[in-house]
């Protein structure tokens, strides 16, 4: 007993003065670490621009097989602005409005998932037979269908939007602490206020994973929608560019169309940090 | 021997009245596959008024199922499980439950977890019952945490608001599943010597599972030890040591007996 005693004790300061000194480096870095922390998603982006200038200058690429950087710009600045405004705001009402209806519609939908074993049984099959299907396929078909307005185009957003915000959902009321379910059923609070005060805001983070990606989906499924039947928005735009065969001027419609899907996404993860804040990790707060 | 110990299924005598009462429940569950599983088999007890009963067991011996069936959460396939002689058949107000995890609401602060069970049951949470949730934040030790953050208390303080919560509609029992089974050793040392300062102060009748011996023998006036596989009830035990208990409680030689008895009785199960 005692030499086990003496060896613990001696076993533990050889390995203890290396911890402390990684820890310090850990909580205080030096200043030009934290700066080149920062500064390097926008150092790497820099780099990657100015060899694809550098490819395209050097291998003489011609531009409608891959325009450099600084031919985009400038077709970028040959637009109107009246002309970029228009086509920004076709596609990002398009996108809204099908990001919208499928929270609206997906939320209500989990909750009745849930809820009700009948209702899972009976819509799930027919909500993952929806999502199997290529949306990019069915596209045209809805389109000849519901006719040439801003509606079917928001049918396809919500159709590629849709899923993954009722998949989430359900894994978050699903995921919630079994013994809170029998605190709610020891204090005979009732179906609805369990739902209202336990399972829904348990499954917030989960949702708000969704919200996030989706975001972006419903750039896609706008995009889609144009490709198919549009006469303005930014996929017009990129289909309409490439037929006259102005590649520059389609890469600046793309670049812009992948701005737009990162603006959505941040206002997104800072609508999270305003009105959720204990639905993130302690290091994003 | 230095203690007494009755038969299982013999009548456990307590001069109290009793509040609880067990009478040959038998507790079965079908499984996904369609066989039976037996939780408990036959098990008969009482629990007197105002006394801390511990229930004592390996896992798999329906020490949880005992606390569901009070709750009134599951119904006995068998026999009866009463409260104050009625029958129970749902859940009842006189009942607290204590978690072996805290599960306290991250969106709320402490007060607001503290407050949770009026709001969920009644919508709403007046100034008085606030009042309230903070003397019981006093009662446990937190009277400045209240407007803190789940995620800045340490685990015991969480275990700490999750029995403040519990007490808040002011129960006359109180259910605890292996409360502090979570925590690391030291912390789970102080909160057993804390929820018996808790248990003085506002005497309630307390069923406590643990599956630690010292714990048992630590809190409890009675011990009930069960066997697995069935759950069945192997022995109940007087715990005769001097209250208020201690650390000096520890080292009495009584607690040393009674801990090797149910060592004993623990581990010849398969050849008794």
């Amino acid at each position: 007993m005692p030499s086990q005693i003496i060896s613990a004790a001696s076993s533990s300061p050889a390995s203890a003065p290396e911890a402390p000194s990684r820890a310090a480096a850990a909580a205080t870095p030096a200043a030009w670490r934290i700066w080149a922390d920062r500064l390097a998603p926008a150092c790497s982006f820099i780099v990657l621009i100015c060899v694809w200038e550098a490819a395209c200058r050097l291998f003489a690429i011609p531009s409608f097989l891959l325009p450099a950087p600084s031919a985009i710009v400038v077709a970028g600045f040959n637009v109107s602005v009246s002309q970029w405004l228009s086509n920004i705001g076709a596609t990002l009402r398009v996108a809204l409005m099908g990001y919208v209806a499928a929270i609206v519609v997906s939320i209500p939908l989990a909750v009745a998932l849930v809820s009700s074993r009948f209702l899972s049984r009976t819509l799930y099959p027919m909500i993952v037979i929806v999502q199997s299907t290529p949306i990019v396929a069915v596209a045209p078909i809805i389109v000849v269908t519901l006719g040439a307005s801003d509606l079917p185009r928001v049918v396809i957003t919500f159709l590629i939007t849709f899923f993954p915000i009722v998949v989430s959902t359900v894994t978050g009321l699903m995921a919630t602490p079994e013994e809170l379910i029998e605190l709610s059923r020891s204090l005979r609070a009732g179906r609805v206020r369990e739902m209202l005060h336990i399972r829904l805001p348990f499954a917030v983070p989960f949702i708000f994973s969704a919200l996030k990606i989706s975001t972006t989906l419903a750039v896609i499924g706008a995009v889609v929608a144009e490709f198919v039947a549009a006469e303005h928005g930014l996929g017009f735009f990129i289909m309409f560019s490439t037929s006259f065969f102005k590649i520059p001027q389609a890469f600046a419609g793309l670049a812009v169309l992948v701005a737009l899907s990162l603006v959505l996404f941040r206002l997104c993860s800072l609508a999270q940090r305003w009105f959720v804040p204990w639905s993130l990790p302690k290091s994003e707060r | 021997m230095a203690f007494a110990a009755s038969s299982p299924g013999g009548a456990a005598v307590s001069e109290l009245p009793h509040v609880i009462r067990f009478a040959n429940v038998e507790q079965t569950f079908g499984r996904d596959d369609g066989a039976a599983v037996t939780a408990l088999d036959d098990v008969t007890f009482d629990i007197g008024r105002h006394e801390f009963l511990a229930v004592l067991g390996p896992s798999g011996c329906g020490k949880s199922t005992l606390l569901r069936l009070i709750a009134g959460l599951i119904f006995p396939t068998r026999g009866i499980v009463s409260i104050y002689d009625l029958a129970v058949t749902e859940p009842r107000d006189e009942i607290g439950i204590v978690f072996q995890r805290p599960t306290l609401l991250p969106w709320f602060d402490v007060l607001g977890n503290v407050t949770f069970p009026l709001r969920h049951k009644y919508g709403r949470v007046s100034a008085a019952d606030k009042a309230r949730a903070r003397d019981l934040l006093a009662l446990v030790g937190l009277s400045d945490f209240a407007s803190k953050r789940i995620d800045e208390l340490s685990g015991g303080m969480q275990q700490r608001v999750a029995i403040a919560r519990a007490l808040l509609l002011d129960p006359d029992i109180l259910l605890m599943d292996e409360p502090f089974s979570a925590l690391d050793a030291l912390t789970r040392d102080e909160m057993g010597f804390e929820l018996l300062r808790i248990w003085s102060e506002r005497p309630k009748t307390v069923l406590f599972i643990t599956h630690s011996i010292p714990e048992a023998i630590l809190l409890a006036d009675r011990i009930i030890v069960m066997t697995p596989r069935p759950g069945r009830v192997r022995e109940v035990i007087d715990v005769n040591l001097q209250r208020p208990r201690s650390i000096a409680t520890l080292s009495e030689p009584t607690f040393n007996a009674l801990a090797n008895h149910i060592r004993g009785q623990l581990f010849t199960r398969i050849s008794a």
